[in-house]
């Protein structure tokens, strides 16, 4: 399943959902909900990767996942332009390659392991999100849709699930932060420049 | 894994799947307006910064209802946020996040959210 699917949320999510006895088309129903926020990642990649050959762009997509998308977009900006090998490591060495290893290192040994929580590791995920969210703040714009959509997710989480939850914010932060006047926006340099003592360049993809 | 599961995981690839290549593959996209163009570089750090929050502000119990919840785990992720954004560190932060929550829980003064 990490690699046919290979798409963390939703397998944690399907594991759950097999040991209840839910039906499979309310699994692959509900696998379609959770993994909707990568519609939101194809299209924020795509003036990126538009100059990449489609047979690439279709495995491209496969390997699309929450991490890829983080780091791959934060890369472009961070060095104004596409950097084509810079998708493939951090899609597939940095996660494709890690996930399908430690799935396995689970399966074999993940019995030994205790009481995993008591490690601390379940934060690694929002703590990563939220750092690689930092280093995609240029200003005004990015800060409010960042905040905006923190906030709405975090809301309608709570009255439905957390999938329309962060759908929800990914898509109307975007929107209130375009509310801000240009002359507001504020664009600078990004907060953090990750690995790289380097000043970015441009934030925009290539035109 | 079964040769059932295996179909199984199949069919969530046929629903993931169009879900990350609508964007990349899709012809026309190309020609947005520039307002679109400007709306899709908002949607990383929206995204993003709404699973981080999701992630530490609702958890999901047994019933399948969400709640709120305060923990350990908003010191941690907010620890992390102020050493990437001062130190340009990503992964000092995720250290201390995670020892944060280690040393709480294992001193008792935090629980493990459902």
């Amino acid at each position: 399943m990490s690699i046919i699917v290979f798409g963390g949320a939703s397998q944690f999510a399907a594991v759950g959902y097999v040991a209840s006895g839910l039906a499979w088309p309310g699994i692959v129903l509900l696998t379609a909900l959770l993994n909707a926020r990568h519609l939101l990642y194809s299209a924020a990649l795509r003036p990126w990767l538009r100059e990449v050959p489609l047979p690439r762009r279709a495995v491209m997509a496969h390997l699309l996942t929450d991490e890829a998308f983080a780091l791959s977009i934060s890369h472009f900006r961070r060095i104004g332009r596409t950097d084509e090998r810079g998708y493939w490591i951090g899609a597939i060495v940095a996660t494709f390659i890690p996930w399908n290893l430690a799935t396995l290192g689970g399966v074999l040994l993940g019995a030994q392991i205790p009481d995993p929580g008591r490690l601390g590791i379940d934060v690694i995920f929002p703590a990563a999100m939220i750092g690689l969210a930092v280093g995609l703040i240029t200003g005004r714009r990015e800060l409010v849709a960042a905040i905006v959509g923190a906030g709405v997710a975090v809301a309608v989480a709570l009255v439905s699930s957390p999938s329309i939850g962060i759908v929800s914010g990914g898509i109307i932060g975007p929107l209130v932060a375009l509310l801000i006047p240009a002359r507001l926006a504020g664009e600078t340099t990004p907060l953090v420049s990750l690995g790289t003592a380097e000043p970015p360049a441009a934030v925009g993809p290539p035109s | 894994m079964s040769t059932n599961l295996v179909v199984l995981a199949i069919l969530m690839f046929l629903v993931t799947y169009p879900t990350r290549a609508v964007g990349l593959l899709t012809p026309g996209l190309d020609r947005l307006p520039k307002i679109a163009f400007a709306y899709l570089q908002l949607v990383g750090p929206a995204v993003l910064a709404a699973l981080a929050a999701v992630s530490v502000m609702v958890v999901v119990g047994d019933d399948d209802v969400p709640s709120f919840h305060v923990g350990i785990e908003w010191v941690a992720v907010f620890v992390a946020l102020v050493i990437v954004a001062r130190r340009k560190n990503l992964f000092l932060g995720l250290i201390a996040a995670v020892a944060i929550v280690a040393i709480a829980r294992a001193a008792g003064l935090a629980e493990i959210p459902a």
